[in-house]
């Protein structure tokens, strides 16, 4: 074979490439399609669903969920539901590993879907009970592939779920050229 | 004239082999030519085995993501697999095929950054190294829809898979199966028979057959020395017995060869993830086990053929919710005991190739 062939050979490809578009993707202004499924941080919590049992703090491989309970008086009937003074999720130590949310008996944690919560000290890395009350209820739909059935998406703003709607109900699930379109040629 | 010299002791990283992981290098050079190489590592020890012996069965899989990160799945199906042989548990039929299947698709992603990699070390930055990370984004995206992780998955538990993957997941295969093979050629054509790949990997740290076998090194740096062994056909566990796929060998076990054999497996991959997709059985995914279950005292070792080689895992159990001893049997590790040895005599440019030809990761190393 001549001397040059394969680099030529190479360039080729490289001249093919450089009049094609690009694939990268400028982040911060934009941002390639994130799946609903992603496990991310900002944990959902439906204050109505939890009934303090701490089996999310008990799963958690890491250890970072802190949880501290008060009797409430409420449901005296049905076993008691406490009432919850904290419930920390330390997320500076946490992997992400949805374990806490398989273990919730009530489906009162979900997983969140944002990524973006960097911050200079770790103190800041706490996510609190105030905090977990107060965010936008935009769970992923890992674990609770219902949501995603009845057409929900955590990236549509304003599409919070409420407590009730977190839940099991069935209903259509998407066609496959919507999914085609979608997750296939979308990106 | 004659010059009086000495010989150097140098330190190559902790830094600068950190493409592979964090790895410190001392090499001895007597003018270019390295006479002595000391690898040192341990920068990315976490323990591992030991964090292993005080969490449950189901929150180790956890841990297996961070060994080798370049392979999570391929971890977790080791891992999960010493667990149900400890246990005596049985995986349904879909959960066993997607097992294979994401096995595979991650080996393609490891080997494609492997590759990537070797031809940086080679000099070639940035181009090919994009090239194949463009692939392996594809890769990690169908793990984004089918557990919600990119790197980290923890996707298998013991009994079978997590989870049933969503919809838009099989057309999303399908799409990825009919393109990579193209992706690949492009490669190949950019590297395969390029003069310089050739000229810098050719002949260079030749690993003989019979030294590969006496130092237990497996995977593909065992088969590019021309050894036919795979354990996906020696011993194989989940469906890979009804899968057809060739195992590819090497014949001079040099760099060059390395490389080739890993991207021959790449082509056998797609070959077994495609039958997969073709056989994929109903039913359930995984046969449901208690978060806090208790495998009866003994032991168990299982083994699979991951990316890098022979991952295995050993578990003894006491009866209790935590393994009492977990030992990694990391194929990473073992392969760097040969390292010295194909380093001595060359020269300290070939370092990084022949360093990037092993295809070590150092999160398996060190564990
Ligand atoms: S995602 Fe995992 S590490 Fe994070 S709080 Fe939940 S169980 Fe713990
Ligand atoms: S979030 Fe779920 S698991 Fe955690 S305390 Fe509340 S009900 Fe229990």
């Amino acid at each position: 074979m001549p001397y040059g062939l394969g680099i030529a050979k190479g360039m080729m490809v490289t001249l093919r490439n450089l009049v094609r578009k690009p694939v990268t993707v400028q982040y911060p202004e934009q941002r390639v399609a994130q799946h609903h499924r992603f496990r991310g941080e900002d944990f959902v919590w439906y204050e109505e669903r939890c009934t303090g049992c701490a089996s999310c703090a008990k799963y958690c491989p890491q250890g970072i969920i802190k949880i501290v309970t008060a009797p409430s008086g409420e449901m005296t009937q049905e076993g008691e539901k406490y009432k919850l003074e904290v419930f920390d999720i330390e997320i500076a130590r946490c992997m992400f590993c949805g374990l806490c949310v398989e273990a919730c008996p009530y489906d009162a944690l979900h997983m969140g879907s944002g990524f973006e919560r960097a911050r200079p000290r770790q103190s800041d890395l706490v996510i609190s009970v105030d905090e977990l009350k107060a965010s936008a209820k935009k769970p992923s739909t890992w674990f609770r592939p219902q949501l995603q059935d009845r057409g929900y998406d955590p990236f549509q703003p304003g599409d919070d779920v409420s407590w009730q709607d977190a839940g099991r109900e069935k209903s259509v699930a998407p066609t496959y050229e919507e999914m085609l379109q979608r997750w296939v040629q979308g990106r | 004239m004659n010059l009086p010299s000495e010989q150097i002791t140098i330190n190559l990283g902790p830094q600068h082999p950190s493409t592979h992981g964090v790895f410190r290098l001392r090499v001895t050079l007597d003018g270019e030519v390295i006479t002595d190489v000391e690898p040192i590592f341990g920068y990315l020890h976490r323990g591992t085995e030991k964090l292993a012996e005080e969490r449950t069965y189901t929150q180790i899989v956890t841990l297996t993501d961070r060994l080798d990160y370049t392979s999570s799945m391929i971890n977790n199906q080791a891992y999960v697999l010493a667990v149900e042989k400890l246990a005596g548990v049985t995986v349904p039929p879909r959960g066993q095929y997607l097992r294979v299947l994401t096995a595979e698709l991650q080996r393609i992603a490891s080997h494609l950054m492997g590759v990537g990699f070797f031809l940086q070390d080679l000099g070639a930055s940035g181009t090919p190294l994009m090239y194949c990370f463009r692939e392996r984004e594809r890769i990690l995206d169908l793990f984004e829809m089918l557990c919600g992780a990119r790197v980290t998955v923890s996707y298998m538990r013991p009994g079978g898979v997590f989870q049933e993957p969503p919809p838009e997941f099989w057309p999303a295969v399908r799409h990825l199966l009919d393109t990579t093979p193209d992706a690949i050629a492009e490669l190949e054509r950019l590297i395969s028979e390029n003069e310089i790949v050739l000229a810098r990997s050719k002949g260079v740290g030749v690993l003989t057959k019979e030294k590969a076998i006496d130092c237990a090194i497996s995977g593909p740096n065992l088969r590019a020395s021309g050894v036919a062994w795979d354990l996906r056909k020696a011993d194989p566990y989940d469906v890979y017995a009804d899968m057809d796929f060739a195992v590819p060998v090497g014949s001079n076990g040099d760099s060059y060869d390395r490389f080739l054999v890993r991207v021959m497996e790449v082509h056998q991959s797609i070959r077994i993830a495609e039958q997969c997709y073709r056989d994929m059985p109903g039913g359930p995914v995984r046969s449901e086990l208690p978060f806090f279950f208790r495998p009866p005292p003994g032991d168990a070792y299982a083994h699979v053929e991951a990316s890098k080689g022979e991952l295995g895992f050993y578990l003894v159990s006491d009866g209790g919710i935590a393994p009492y001893r977990c030992k990694i049997r990391s194929p990473s590790f073992i392969n760097l005991t040969v390292l010295a040895e194909m380093l001595l005599g060359w020269k300290v440019a070939d370092l990084m190739v022949i360093f990037g030809s092993l295809d070590v990761n150092m999160g398996e190393v060190d564990r």
